[in-house]
């Protein structure tokens, strides 16, 4: 198993809920997979600024001074947030790369989560409940969000191991599933210079449509490519700066709900993540169909 | 009429409540269960004669191995409903997800919108009655009972059909190894009216506007000269 929710907010008045919708859900979803959980939220797009989103194991030392050390090594204003074992720190948008490789001169045992405009990515080992409190999930606010909730059958219950994925800029992926050729696609995909952090095979998903991006597709593109070059049962939910996309196998056994109103389009596991939604007895409530590609645009 | 809250109550007493009327004398014989938010596994197993309404959209396998009791869901049904009913009547007023009926035995489903994948896989004996259209590797393996579609069905109906028959108003997209279309006899008019009837789907289409399909019965028995193929 594992829970997946996303919400894709077209009525910005919903965006200051964002956080505690997303969170809501990411509970209701937690018999689907206890063991760990995790979150991206896309907010603050085109305002100059980009993130990067880190996680450390030891974030008192590796923390300390952060934001400081990158300023003097970029010359340029940092701004950091802590939360828990992850901090996001803000640069200008043009200084994304030298703060990136910056960071890993200034603090060697970091991960990196995210990078992006917009995207933030807070994931951890343990129930949804104290994964989405310990990052104060319900108090973000944003455009669109996916939730991850992991019942572990391909790689360990470790943070990195914990879904989303995130293997581009201001990308993500998550999976309910497993894949069944993601080791001959991992090596294909390194020759091609992607680079992976775990053995798990939902890295491997989210690398490929990486991958697809940086060749030029656009995110539907990508996800129809996947259809044909991805093997194993999956359903798949992935963002974007501006985009959200749904896709499950030809068998689709993995469950999927999805709903739309006019103020948003939504998606879970199962009906029980939607019931809190804000006019959800109104909303079209429909299941993906199998091996089709769903996405949506701001 | 007795109204069951679920949410203040939860669903072991749900089904508990329900299991202790099996086989006695009782006056509760009219249940309403509400605020059901999707929960899982809603009146499984229940075994009499009971007139149970189901307020709102259910989770997985709610009316599961159903007996004898008429269960109506008003909103729509999660994966697995009336898996393996025996006997009874359930009826869904909105969609049905994956496997609805799976395995089932006896008694009569009807779901009143679409149903998804798998809709009466490996059934035994259930009726299936779907007023709207069927996903992909329906009533695979299904061996008896009858499955009527007022809509069109996905890839691979009836794959590995046994004795099952299969009734469809609109399109197939593909048939399953071993499905074929069979001719309409006056007897299948005569049980298609009939389960429409019972399906309440009468009025909204004729015996006659059906296609119906069946097993060509040739892979019941090993042949050896389809070795390789293995």
């Amino acid at each position: 198993m594992c829970g997946i929710v996303g919400l894709f907010l077209k009525d910005k008045s919903l965006e200051p809920k964002l956080g505690e919708l997303l969170t809501d859900m990411l509970i209701t979803m937690t018999d689907r997979g206890p063991d760990s959980a995790g979150i991206a939220i896309y907010s603050g797009a085109d305002d100059g600024r980009a993130k990067i989103t880190v996680q450390s194991a030891t974030p008192d030392a590796d923390f300390k001074n952060l934001d400081q050390d990158l300023k003097n090594a970029i010359g340029k204003p940092v701004l950091m947030l802590v939360k828990s074992s992850h901090a996001v720190l803000e640069v200008p948008l043009d200084q994304l790369d030298s703060a990136r490789s910056a960071l890993t001169q200034l603090r060697p045992n970091i991960k990196v989560m995210s990078v992006g405009d917009s995207l933030e990515i807070y994931k951890e080992v343990g129930l949804p409940k104290d994964v989405a409190a310990r990052f104060d999930v319900s108090k973000m606010t944003g455009s669109h969000g996916i939730g991850h909730t992991r019942m572990a059958t391909e790689s360990a219950v470790t943070t990195m191991g914990a879904h989303p994925f995130s293997t581009g800029p201001d990308q993500c992926l998550v999976h309910n599933g497993s894949l069944s050729n993601h080791n001959g696609l991992r090596r294909e995909l390194i020759r091609e210079g992607m680079t992976f952090e775990t053995q798990n095979d939902t890295e491997v998903a989210a690398a490929y449509v990486s991958h697809k991006l940086k060749e030029g597709q656009n995110l539907g593109q990508a996800l129809e490519s996947g259809l044909e070059d991805l093997d194993g049962f999956y359903t798949f939910v992935v963002g974007t700066k501006d985009g959200f996309g749904v896709v499950r196998d030809p068998i689709a056994c993995k469950p999927a709900v999805m709903a739309e109103t006019d103020q948003y389009v939504a998606f879970g596991s199962e009906y029980r993540a939607l019931v809190n939604l804000p006019g959800i007895e109104n909303a079209r409530v429909w299941e993906p169909e199998p091996a089709t590609v769903y996405f949506w645009k701001h | 009429m007795q109204t069951f809250d679920l949410a203040a109550r939860g669903l072991r007493e749900l089904n508990q409540t329900l299991h202790s009327l099996r086989g006695g004398q009782t006056n509760e014989t009219v249940w309403e269960i509400v605020n059901t938010r999707g929960s899982h596994a809603i009146a499984v197993g229940v075994d009499a004669p009971l007139d149970i309404t189901v307020r709102g959209t259910t989770g997985y396998y709610c009316a599961g191995m159903n007996k004898q009791a008429s269960i109506r869901i008003t909103g729509s049904a999660g994966p697995g409903v009336a898996e393996n009913m025996m006997s009874g009547t359930v009826i869904v007023e909105g969609d049905a997800s994956q496997y609805a009926g799976a395995t089932g035995r006896g008694g009569l489903l009807v779901i009143k919108g679409n149903a998804s994948s798998r809709c009466g896989i490996s059934m035994k004996g259930i009726d299936i009655v779907v007023h709207g259209s069927i996903g992909h590797m329906s009533a695979f393996m299904a061996q008896s009972g009858s499955l009527v579609v007022l809509g069109d069905a996905g890839d691979a109906l009836g794959d590995s059909l046994y004795e099952a028959k299969l009734y469809v108003r609109g399109k197939v997209k593909s048939l399953g190894a071993d499905c074929i279309e069979k001719e309409m006899r006056p007897e299948h008019y005569e049980a298609l009216e009939e389960l429409l009837r019972r399906g309440e789907a009468t009025g909204k289409a004729k015996p006659e506007e059906f296609r119906r399909y069946g097993s060509a019965r040739k892979l019941y028995n090993f042949n050896i000269d389809n070795a390789a193929a293995y």
